[in-house]
């Protein structure tokens, strides 16, 4: 499925644009539920989602639309600004030799996707105290309160 | 004895104590005067002693000395343990080389990262070299913990903001921040390749100096490299030395193509060792021959030499290779109260 969600980049793209833009609209009234109270069901529902199309980790700062919507938390150095330089020959893991590397895929992935340049943004350490919670609820947050 | 002058700003009045500060470096280190007088440089790797023994480390220096400009200690390589590379650099400092700490993103988080590069810098290291770590499972402690809390670029923009804020990454002032001439990794000879130039963008972006790359073994696919790389300009904007090595022979070749991680090397070239009466001379041979290409590549800054278990030829290649043209780099003679090593009298 993982990799299916990245050969289909394109259609993940907009389907998360569209998405993006329908939780900007709900956030006033997520605000007015309670995000404290969203947490938990939201976090189920999005590691449920994401977890069946990306092999999500929950890492709680998905950065999925600038690396391929090849999730970068399966490489197993967590590394989310590139490939290292262990990558096999066929283009497999250097720790897995029979999983194809996460940011071989994520190249890929960004070929086919109309903002796929942003691969080559650099992305900050990652808060690892966000972990488990859902990006989702996050977002929200951010749009409710900077509209 | 052959006639060497040393140039004055590589010189310091104590071996231990810094430089004097040149505008516009960043760091007081002779291997980033080296590279911005746009001499070749040569680097070459130290594997840090399974002991606790200084003079171990000593005698694995001494190979180096009077003919690289600094010196790389690995830090836990190959994901197997050994004297760590901080201690292994700051025993280098007191005697007057010019160590490259690599720091692995595998074994440390950014806590440890962090006050360790303030220590290697107040211990007198001037180059850091910023490295994502082989994974765990190819060591002798595969039952470790892989850390990997930052990546190779992350890395490098916390500790070039240490440098240039004089700030951790928490926003906490720094009272001295740390004078380090950064550099990272790359390799480009492993997939997925169209992206290896733009993940080199990516590190000089994040604050890379200087890049080390992996075993150059295949110039057709270096030049390909170097030909993106200069086409975005990237050479001028950072040093690029290109990772060389003797192969001990082709059964060694072998070997390393299925164990190390990231190490390519054609058909060809096992071939040819397979193909030579003295497989170990030709290995040297085929090193020296890569380094001369490489020294008339556009865009090559100089080469870093990995000689696994034969680090005492490096001193060989590298002057069989003729590419110091007769530049010394520094020894411990060109002070005048130090003696030289008996490596390089008479």
């Amino acid at each position: 499925m993982r990799t299916w969600a990245v050969r289909h980049s394109a259609l993940m793209e907009r389907l998360y644009n569209r998405f993006e833009t329908a939780i900007a609209r709900a956030a006033p009234m997520l605000a007015r539920i309670g995000f404290g109270r969203l947490e938990r069901p939201v976090a189920a529902l999005e590691s449920g989602v994401k977890g069946f199309l990306f092999d999500c980790r929950m890492c709680g700062d998905c950065v999925l639309s600038k690396t391929g919507m090849s999730c970068p938390m399966n490489c197993p150095k967590g590394l989310r600004n590139g490939p290292c330089g262990g990558v096999r020959a066929n283009g497999n893991c250097e720790v897995y030799p029979d999983m194809r590397c996460v940011w071989a895929l994520a190249c890929e992935g960004s070929l086919g996707m109309r903002e796929g340049g942003a691969i080559a943004e650099i992305l900050p350490p990652l808060n690892h105290a966000l972990k488990g919670s859902s990006a989702w609820v996050r977002l929200a947050r951010e749009k409710a309160a900077r509209p | 004895m052959i006639a060497v002058v040393p140039h004055p700003h590589d010189i310091g009045v104590d071996p231990a104590a810094p430089l004097v500060d040149l505008p516009g470096h960043s760091s007081r280190g002779r291997l980033e005067r080296v590279l911005r007088r746009g001499e070749f440089a040569v680097t070459a790797e130290l594997s840090p002693p399974d002991s606790a023994n200084v003079e171990e480390v000593e005698e694995r220096a001494r190979n180096f000395e009077g003919w690289v400009d600094g010196i790389n200690a690995t830090d836990g390589s190959g994901a197997h343990c050994h004297m760590s590379s901080v201690a292994v650099c700051a025993i280098l400092t007191r005697i007057g080389y010019s160590p490259v700490m690599q720091i692995s993103c595998r074994d440390y988080n950014r806590i440890a990262i962090q006050g360790n590069v303030l220590g290697a810098a107040a211990l007198g290291v001037g180059n850091v070299l910023c490295l994502t770590g082989d994974g765990v499972q190819c060591g002798d402690h595969p039952e470790a913990k892989p850390v990997f809390d930052l990546d190779a670029i992350s890395l490098l923009s916390v500790i070039r903001a240490m440098r240039d804020e004089a700030r951790f990454l928490s926003g906490r002032r720094l009272t001295t921040a740390p004078r380090v001439f950064l550099g990272a990794a790359e390799n480009p000879f492993a997939p997925p390749y169209d992206f290896r130039v733009v993940r080199l963008k990516k590190k000089i972006d994040a604050g890379a100096q200087f890049v080390q790359t992996q075993y150059c073994f295949d110039l057709k696919m270096l030049r390909t490299f170097m030909m993106k790389a200069r086409d975005m300009g990237l050479d001028e904007r950072c040093f690029i030395l290109v990772g060389v090595g003797p192969l001990a022979s082709a059964k060694a070749a072998r070997w390393m193509r299925a164990s190390v991680p990231g190490v390519h090397i054609p058909d060809a070239v096992i071939a040819r060792l397979e193909g030579a009466a003295d497989q170990r001379a030709e290995g040297k041979r085929i090193c020296i021959e890569m380094i001369q290409a490489l020294r008339e590549e556009p865009g090559v800054a100089g080469v870093h030499v990995m000689a696994y278990r034969q680090e005492q030829k490096v001193a060989e290649i590298v002057h069989e290779s003729g590419v110091l043209r007769g530049r010394a780099p520094w020894r411990r003679d060109f002070i005048p109260k130090m003696q030289p090593v008996e490596s390089l009298e008479g």
